[in-house]
């Protein structure tokens, strides 16, 4: 580059730069309030806010609380609920017994799939099971349950366990499958073999799909225990959510009915907000999954 | 056919290259080794009958063009995948599974593991394969991580890296473990043509450093002259041995000279001698 192409340059990257001085930062902070809009639970919150909204505006209009009682009537049956009533005793009888089926389940699965990815002939016979028991929905096991274990926790396990079972091990299987083959080309260079290959390289590689699994086969389960404890209840001397709803729809006492209700939905909501927490420590941060 | 080529600069390029005795005992040695897929068709051979040895501190580079076998023969090497007949030899011990005396550097982006951060990536296979404790692998991995440029991104999750500097610090991860021997699977041809001249000169200046051992597999023809200190050049279906060269004499001063460019020019004309038709 000659001198005199040199000072020509110089020149058009001046004029170039001149306006830039005008130009705002590259950087722009969002506003105050988009930034707390972003906050995925103040989003969540102004929905639920809504939906209460809309609720007590329609039980207001209809004024019928036997059949449809307002979020404050509501609201109140709630607390009173849990103060006076068997609520959380309900509550925590669900979740001990949900909690239960769930850890059998997923143990099972495991064991389950770990065979199938060994032996190609397990695979054949587990996705055969699964293809058969995924669609029926575990509730319709549960007369057969209750002819064979009668009525008590073990009937409620066996439908619970048929409800995360299959679905879990359909997710976990897909997952380990999934795995990358240069990071299990990897785990192998490094000497990896048996339990410590799968612990540390198999099962973190088949987070995403594992805990997606996990997710399911928690809302099938959730569902066929209240399902499953509308007909007699965790046992005869702790009710569980479901036998707390049907008690209180036979006293007609619906605004119980809807606290039974509310609390099942809030139960499913913190255990979302748990795997999302989960999700966004693990997968999430490392790029694993959007 | 061995060629060696005139007024060589460095010590073993100037000794007669027929004579093997001489040469110091091998790192690496790979003894008739025929390798056969199993696919639903059948048998496919893939390689056949290919022999070479790898000493001290030398930089063997299989080229050749794609389905001439040599990411099978890394596999093998490696010790991933049994040869059909033949052996491979470590420090004149047999090869019979993976294992962290020959770590691979592969071309996949994904070959860092994305639920540890860069560091983690790096001081994993030194506790695990290495034995070493939580703190001595820390530091050591941050020592090799500050060799290959990655200073900044001690912290950082593999996704977030670019592809250069995700193969950069599989590279550091294989340095730290100090393997007897690195074998690189094309760990540049994803790359585009900037990164990898990069990456290839900085590969160089660790080599120049460390005199590490080094089996290379590359299809790129300046690449192989480039990193190598001898080529070894393989023809397709199945992979057989054309030719041996020795370049260590051409390196990243020689870039772009003559004597470069012949070299280029004739393993090219070896390689596609029927007008490329075997590929």
């Amino acid at each position: 580059m000659s001198e005199a192409d040199f000072g020509n340059h110089a020149r058009l990257l001046a004029a170039a730069e001149s306006p830039r001085a005008a130009r705002p930062p590259l950087v722009r902070r969002p506003s105050l309030a988009a930034r707390i809009w972003r906050i995925a639970a103040v989003r969540r919150a102004v929905i639920l806010a809504g939906l209460v909204l809309i609720w007590q505006v329609a039980a207001s209009i209809q004024n019928n609380p036997l059949l449809f009682p307002t979020f404050t009537q509501t609201f109140a049956a709630f607390v009173d609920s849990l103060t006076h009533e068997d609520l959380a005793r309900s509550a925590l009888a669900s979740i001990a017994v949900l909690l239960k089926g769930y850890v059998i389940a997923i143990a099972l699965a495991l064991v389950l799939v770990s065979a199938a990815t060994a032996v190609p002939f397990v695979k054949e016979v587990l996705l055969t099971l699964t293809a058969m028991f995924n669609p029926l929905p575990a509730i319709a096991l549960l007369p057969l349950a209750m002819l064979w274990l009668g009525l008590g926790e073990a009937s409620l396990l066996l439908v619970l366990v048929h409800a995360v079972l299959w679905p879990f091990a359909l997710a976990a299987l897909t997952g380990f499958e999934q795995v990358p083959e240069t990071q299990r080309l990897v785990g192998r260079n490094y000497g990896l073999k048996g339990p410590a290959y799968v612990a540390l390289i198999l099962i973190p590689a088949a987070l995403p799909s594992l805990l997606s699994g996990l997710k399911i086969a928690w809302a099938f389960a959730w569902r066929t225990l209240i399902a499953a404890e509308l007909v007699f209840g965790v046992s005869s001397r702790s009710g569980g959510l479901g036998w707390f709803i049907y008690r209180n729809r036979n006293e007609l006492l619906t605004d119980r009915v809807f606290a039974g209700l509310v609390t099942v939905i809030l139960i499913g909501l913190l255990v979302e907000v748990v795997f999302r927490f989960v999700e966004n420590r693990t997968v999430r941060q490392w790029g694993m999954q959007r | 056919m061995a060629v060696s080529l005139p007024g060589a600069p460095f010590a073993h390029a100037a000794a007669p290259h027929a004579v093997h005795l001489a040469q110091p005992a091998p790192v690496l040695e790979a003894h008739q080794l025929t390798i056969d897929y199993v696919s639903d068709a059948g048998r496919v051979r893939a390689v056949e009958d290919v022999d070479f040895r790898v000493t001290e501190g030398e930089r063997l580079v299989l080229l050749g063009p794609s389905g001439c076998g040599k990411s099978s023969i890394l596999k093998v090497l490696a010790g991933f995948v049994n040869p059909a007949s033949g052996s491979v030899q470590m420090r004149g011990r047999e090869v019979t599974g993976p294992g962290p005396d020959r770590i691979v550097v592969f071309q996949e982006f994904d070959q860092l593991l994305p639920w540890k951060s860069v560091r983690d990536n790096v001081a994993f296979p030194l506790r695990v394969a290495g034995k070493l404790g939580a703190r001595e692998a820390r530091e050591r991995a941050e020592h090799a991580l500050v060799k290959v440029g990655l200073a900044r991104a001690l912290d950082a999750y593999p996704h977030t890296l670019s592809g250069g500097m995700k193969q950069r610090a599989a590279i550091a991860r294989a340095l730290a473990t100090q393997p007897d021997v690195l074998l690189m699977d094309e760990p540049f041809a994803a790359l585009d043509a900037l990164t990898r001249r990069t990456l290839q000169e900085d590969l160089l200046a660790l080599a120049e450093e460390h005199r590490f051992t080094l089996v290379f597999v590359t299809h790129a023809i300046d690449e192989a002259v480039l990193i190598g200190t001898r080529l070894h050049l393989l023809a397709a279906h199945p992979g057989r041995t054309i030719a041996t060269y020795d370049t260590g004499d051409l390196g990243l001063a020689e870039r772009g000279s003559p004597a470069f460019e012949a070299m280029v020019a004739q393993v090219h004309a070896l390689l596609f001698a029927d007008g490329g038709r075997h590929v």
